[in-house]
C-alpha cells in the first residue's frame, strides 16, 4: 500500500497554547484511520490541517508525496463530513449533494446521475427534493456523507459525526460507515473520543493526548498491549500497576513475582502491568499470590463487576461468576494476561 | 408557566386600544368633512383629493421614500459586509470599532443632528440629500449590524468551511451560502432602518437644508404653523399600505412553507 | 518554514475579510468618531460676534450652563425625563411582562400589533393626541358629556400633556426591552422557587424581578435617554413653553448661532447619557442593552 498522507513533525500553536506538538504520522491509501483521544487532545486540530481550515504553525504535509499546508480547502483532494453536519439549511437534499459538483460546473445530466448514484448508496432514494432540515439526525448524516463523497476526494475526514446521533442508530451508522468505505475504496479519517466506536471500525487507530500521539497501531494491538498507562487508562477498564522488570519474562509487584510474556526491558527497569477486568479470575484464596476481600459487587448484564481489596489496591475483576461481598476472595491471572507498559514520563 | 389572569389580559388590550387610540382618531378625521378635527360633521374624500393635488407634501413624501431606500441601501452594504468581517476578523480594534459604529443608536438623536451639522458645515458639503443621506445612514448601520450580528451568532461556523471544503473560493462561499442565509436578518434590519429612516424628524432638521423637505419635516411644520386635515388622510394611506405590505409577506411566507412540505 | 512566513500567509487568506470592513471602518470614522471629536472640540472655542467660530480655547460655555438659566433648564429637562420614565416604568413593565407570559401564537400577534405603529410617522401619532387634548376635542367632550366637568380644560400646551407625548412614544421601548428579558426567562424557576414553598409575590420578587431586572433598566435608558432631547414633543405638545436641553441645542444652533454652546451643551448630554449606561452596565453586567437589535 501506498503513503498517501505523510504528516512531518506537525506543530501548531493557538496565541501561546501549543495544541500539537511534533506530530508524525503516516496514512496510507484505502486505510480507515481513526484520530482518538479526550477533547482537546488535538484530533480535530489535525484533521482541520488535513483539510485546510487551519495551516500549521511548523513542520508538513505530505499528499502524494507534495506539499499542501498552504493550498486553500477547495483545492484539496479531500472531503469533510462536519461534526453537525453543517447542510445548507437553505437548499435541499439534491442541491446539496450537488454543491461541489455546480462549483466545478459539471453537466446538468452528469450531477444528476452522480446525486441519483450517491442517495442509493447512502439509502435515501427518492429524498431529492426534501427539506434537509425536516431529516432526522442519522438522514441528516447520510446526506453529509453523500455531499462529501460525491466529489470522488481521495481522502474523506469525518469529524465525530456520529456524535449527535443515539445510541440506537450510532450502533448502526458505524456498520454502513465501515460498508461506505469498503465500497468506494478511499482512505477515511475518523475522528471520535469514543473508543469503542474506534475499535469497532478502524484499520489503524492512533491514540492522542495533550497534542502528542500516545500509540498507533491496529484495534487488537491497542487493546491488548497498550504502550502506556494513557493508551490502558483511555481504552477499556484497566487495572493499572507500579511495578519492577526483574528481567525478561519475570515482572514483579505488589510484592509477588509473575511469569509474563513480555521482554525487551532493561532488568530491574521501573514499569507499570495493565490487567484487563476480564482477564482476572475470582478463586478460592489458597489458589492464588493476590488475595483480598470483596468490596462490593455490581450486575452489569452480562456480567459482574467485582472490586476486591486487596494490601496494596482496588482491584476491578469483571467475571460471569459470583461472589458476596465480605468474602475472602484470591485473583488468578495467566502470563499471558499480564501486559507490561513503559511507565509514563519514564521517556 | 401559568397563564395570564383576567386582569392581566384586561390591561393589555386596554394599553392597546390608548396606543392605537391617537392613530384611530388621525384616520377618522382624514374622512371628515370640516377643516377643524373638533366635530365630525360628514363624511368627506376631499382631504384625500387635495393631497393629491399638494405638490409640496408629495414632493415631501417622495424625497422621504428615495431618502430611505438609498440610505437603507447603503447601510444595509456597509452594516452587512461589515458584520461578517467582524465575524471573521480578530483585530485589536475591533472591540472599538464596533463600540462606535453602535454608538448612534446610544446617543440622543439631538446630539447627533447637532454633531452632524456642525460637522457638514465645516466640510463645506452642501446641506441637502447627500447630507440627509449620510445622516441617516450613520443611524440606520447600527440596526442592521446589530441584527445580522446577532443571525452570524447563530449560525454554524462550519457551513462556510463545508462551502470551501466542497470547492468554493472564500468569496464564492458567502455568496452561495452565508448571504442567503443572514438575507433574513438583513431583510429585518434594512425595515426597521426604512421605518426610523421615515420616521426621522430631530436629525433631519438639522441637516436638510434650506430647500429640501421631508416627510416628516413637513408633517412638523405644518403641526406648528397649521394643519389640514390633508396630514390625517396621509398618515391612513400609509398606514393601509403598511398593513396590505405586512399581509403579503405573510401570505408570501405561509404559501413558501407549503411549499416545502 | 518560519513564523514570518506563515504570518504573511494569514493576512493574505483574511484578506477578503478586511475588504468586507473596510467600508464600516471608513464610514464609522469619518461619519461617527470625527464629528464626535469635532464636537468636543467645538465646545472649547469661542464664538464669533455675529456668526461662525472662533477657534480661541475657553471654558466660558462650559461655565455659561452654570448661568440659571440654563441649569434650570438642565434640571427642568431631567425633572421631564424622571417623570416620563417613571410613568413607562410603571405602565411598560407589567405589560412587558403580561405579553411575554401569553401563549406562542398570541404573543407572536401581540407583537405585531406592537410593532405596527412604529410605521406611522410619530409626529402624526402625536398630532392624534393633540386632536384629543385640544379645548374643543374629545377628552373635553367626553367629560363634559358625563358631567364631570362643566367647563373646558386646558389639556393641550401644558406640562401633562408633554409626560402624555413622551410616554406614548418611548413606551414600546420600554415594553420591548422588559418582554424580551421576560421572554428568555426560564419560568421553571418560577415554579421551582413555588415548590419550595416560596408564595406567589415572594416568588416573584426573587425570581422574576430579579431575572427581568436587566430589560427594565435597559429600558430606563432607551426612555431616559431620548427624552432629554425629543424637543419635538414639548414643542408641539407644550407650545415651546417648557425649554428642553434639546430645545435649547436646537435653538442655539439655528437662531441663537452660538455653536460652541451647543456643543457644550450636547456634550454634557453625552457626559450623562454614557454615566447612565456605564451605571447599567455595572449592575447588571450585562455588555449590551436588552431589546435593542
Amino acid at each position: 500500500m501506498n503513503k498517501l498522507i505523510q504528516l512531518k513533525n506537525l506543530t501548531k500553536n493557538f496565541d501561546d497554547q501549543q495544541v500539537l506538538r511534533g506530530i508524525n504520522l503516516d496514512i496510507y491509501e484505502n486505510e480507515f484511520l481513526t484520530l482518538l483521544g479526550p477533547s482537546g487532545c488535538g484530533k480535530t486540530t489535525t484533521l482541520r490541517i488535513i483539510a485546510g481550515f487551519e495551516e500549521p504553525s511548523g513542520g508538513e504535509v505530505l499528499f502524494d508525496g507534495i506539499e499542501i499546508s498552504k493550498l486553500p480547502p477547495y483545492k484539496r483532494e479531500v472531503n469533510t463530513v462536519f461534526q453537525k453536519y453543517a447542510l445548507f439549511p437553505h437548499l435541499n437534499v439534491a442541491e446539496n449533494i450537488a454543491f461541489g459538483l455546480n462549483l466545478k460546473k459539471v453537466e446538468k445530466s452528469v450531477i444528476d446521475q452522480k446525486v441519483g448514484k450517491m442517495l442509493k448508496m447512502v439509502g435515501l432514494e427518492g429524498f431529492e427534493k426534501r427539506d434537509v432540515t425536516l431529516l432526522s439526525g442519522g438522514q441528516q448524516q447520510r446526506v453529509a456523507i453523500a455531499r462529501a463523497l460525491v466529489n470522488e476526494p481521495k481522502v474523506l475526514l469525518l469529524d465525530e459525526p456520529l456524535g449527535a446521533l443515539d445510541a440506537k442508530i450510532r450502533k448502526q451508522m458505524q456498520i454502513e460507515l465501515k460498508k461506505i468505505q469498503q465500497e468506494v475504496g478511499i482512505t477515511f479519517i475518523y475522528v471520535t473520543h469514543d473508543q469503542e466506536e474506534a475499535l469497532s471500525m478502524s484499520d489503524t487507530v492512533v491514540v492522542m493526548n495533550n497534542g502528542e500521539i500516545q500509540q498507533i497501531g491496529s484495534p487488537t494491538d491497542i487493546y491488548n498491549e497498550p504502550e502506556n498507562r494513557f493508551v490502558a487508562g483511555f481504552i477499556g477498564e484497566s487495572n493499572i500497576i507500579e511495578g519492577i522488570m526483574i528481567h525478561d519474562y519475570l515482572v514483579e509487584f505488589d510484592g509477588f513475582q509473575f511469569e509474563c510474556v513480555d521482554k525487551g526491558f532493561e532488568d530491574n527497569e521501573e514499569i507499570e502491568v495493565v490487567l484487563r477486568p476480564e482477564d482476572l479470575d475470582i478463586v478460592e484464596p489458597q489458589d492464588a499470590k493476590i488475595t483480598g476481600v470483596v468490596k462490593n459487587i455490581t450486575f452489569k448484564g452480562v456480567h459482574y463487576e467485582i472490586l476486591v481489596e486487596t494490601e496494596n489496591r482496588i482491584y476491578k475483576v469483571q467475571t460471569t461468576d459470583y461472589a458476596e461481598a465480605g468474602r475472602e476472595v484470591g485473583l488468578k491471572f495467566g502470563p499471558e494476561d499480564i501486559h507490561v507498559m513503559y511507565r509514563m514520563g519514564a521517556y | 408557566m401559568k397563564k395570564n389572569s383576567k386582569f392581566a389580559n384586561l390591561y393589555l388590550v386596554i394599553i392597546f386600544l390608548l396606543m392605537y387610540l391617537p392613530i384611530g382618531v388621525v384616520i377618522v378625521f382624514s374622512f371628515n368633512e370640516a377643516k377643524l378635527p373638533v366635530r365630525f360633521t360628514g363624511f368627506s374624500l376631499k382631504w384625500y383629493q387635495e393631497l393629491m393635488g399638494d405638490s409640496a407634501m408629495l414632493q415631501a413624501l417622495v424625497n422621504s421614500l428615495i431618502l430611505g431606500a438609498a440610505s437603507c441601501l447603503v447601510s444595509a452594504v456597509i452594516g452587512t459586509f461589515g458584520a461578517v468581517g467582524l465575524s471573521r476578523l480578530h483585530l485589536k480594534s475591533k472591540g472599538i470599532l464596533e463600540y462606535i459604529s453602535i454608538l448612534p443608536l446610544m446617543i440622543p438623536e439631538i446630539i447627533l443632528g447637532m454633531v452632524l451639522m456642525a460637522f457638514f458645515y465645516m466640510l463645506n458639503l452642501p446641506f441637502g440629500m447627500l447630507t440627509l443621506l449620510i445622516g441617516h445612514t450613520v443611524f440606520c448601520v447600527p440596526y442592521i449590524l446589530m441584527e445580522v450580528k446577532a443571525r452570524l451568532v447563530g449560525m454554524d461556523p462550519s457551513l462556510e468551511e463545508a462551502a470551501r471544503d466542497l470547492g468554493a473560493s472564500s468569496m464564492r462561499a458567502f455568496f452561495d451560502i452565508t448571504l442567503p442565509l443572514i438575507m433574513p436578518a438583513v431583510v429585518s434590519g434594512s425595515l426597521l432602518a426604512f421605518a426610523m429612516s421615515m420616521d426621522d424628524v430631530v436629525i433631519s432638521i438639522f441637516i436638510n437644508g434650506p430647500k429640501l423637505s421631508t416627510l416628516p419635516i413637513k408633517v412638523y411644520t405644518q403641526i406648528k404653523t397649521g394643519v389640514t386635515p390633508e396630514i390625517n388622510a396621509l398618515c391612513t394611506i400609509m398606514l393601509a399600505f403598511t398593513v396590505i405590505m405586512l399581509l403579503l409577506y405573510s401570505l408570501i411566507r405561509s404559501i413558501r412553507r407549503k411549499k416545502n412540505r | 518554514m518560519s513564523n514570518y512566513n506563515t504570518e504573511k500567509k494569514k493576512h493574505k487568506v483574511k484578506s477578503h475579510s478586511v475588504g468586507m470592513i473596510l467600508p464600516l471602518y471608513i464610514f464609522t470614522i469619518l461619519f461617527v468618531a470625527c464629528p464626535l471629536i469635532y464636537m468636543v472640540a467645538l465646545s472649547f472655542a469661542t464664538p464669533g460676534a455675529v456668526h461662525g467660530v472662533e477657534w480661541i480655547f475657553t471654558l466660558d460655555n462650559y461655565k455659561k450652563i452654570l448661568e440659571p438659566v440654563y441649569l434650570n433648564t438642565f434640571v427642568q429637562s431631567f425633572k421631564l425625563a424622571v417623570t416620563s420614565t417613571l410613568i413607562i416604568g410603571l405602565v411598560g413593565y407589567p405589560f412587558g411582562y403580561f405579553m411575554a407570559k401569553l401563549p406562542a401564537g398570541k404573543k407572536k400577534k401581540a407583537m405585531l400589533i406592537l410593532m405596527l405603529p412604529f410605521w406611522v410617522n410619530s409626529l402624526i401619532r402625536l398630532y392624534g393626541w393633540i386632536i384629543i387634548l385640544q379645548k374643543k376635542g374629545i377628552l373635553n367632550f367626553v367629560l363634559k358629556k358625563l358631567g364631570i366637568i362643566d367647563k373646558s380644560l386646558k389639556l393641550l400646551y401644558s406640562y401633562p400633556a408633554i409626560v402624555v407625548g413622551m410616554v406614548y412614544v418611548l413606551l414600546p421601548f420600554m415594553i420591548l426591552s422588559v418582554y424580551s428579558s421576560a421572554e428568555k426567562m426560564d419560568w421553571s424557576l418560577v415554579e421551582a422557587a413555588r415548590d419550595l414553598g416560596a408564595g406567589r409575590i415572594k416568588a416573584f420578587w426573587t425570581i422574576t424581578w430579579r431575572l427581568t431586572l436587566p430589560g427594565l433598566l435597559s429600558g430606563v435608558i432607551l426612555t431616559f435617554v431620548p427624552s432629554m432631547g425629543l424637543f419635538f414633543i414639548a414643542d408641539i405638545l407644550g407650545g415651546n413653553k417648557i425649554v428642553l436641553v434639546g430645545s435649547l441645542i436646537q435653538d442655539q444652533m439655528t437662531r441663537g448661532n452660538n455653536w460652541p454652546f451647543a456643543a457644550t451643551l450636547a456634550v454634557v448630554m453625552m457626559i450623562l447619557t454614557t454615566l447612565m449606561i456605564w451605571l447599567y452596565r455595572k449592575l447588571t453586567n450585562a455588555k449590551d442593552l436588552e431589546g435593542v437589535g
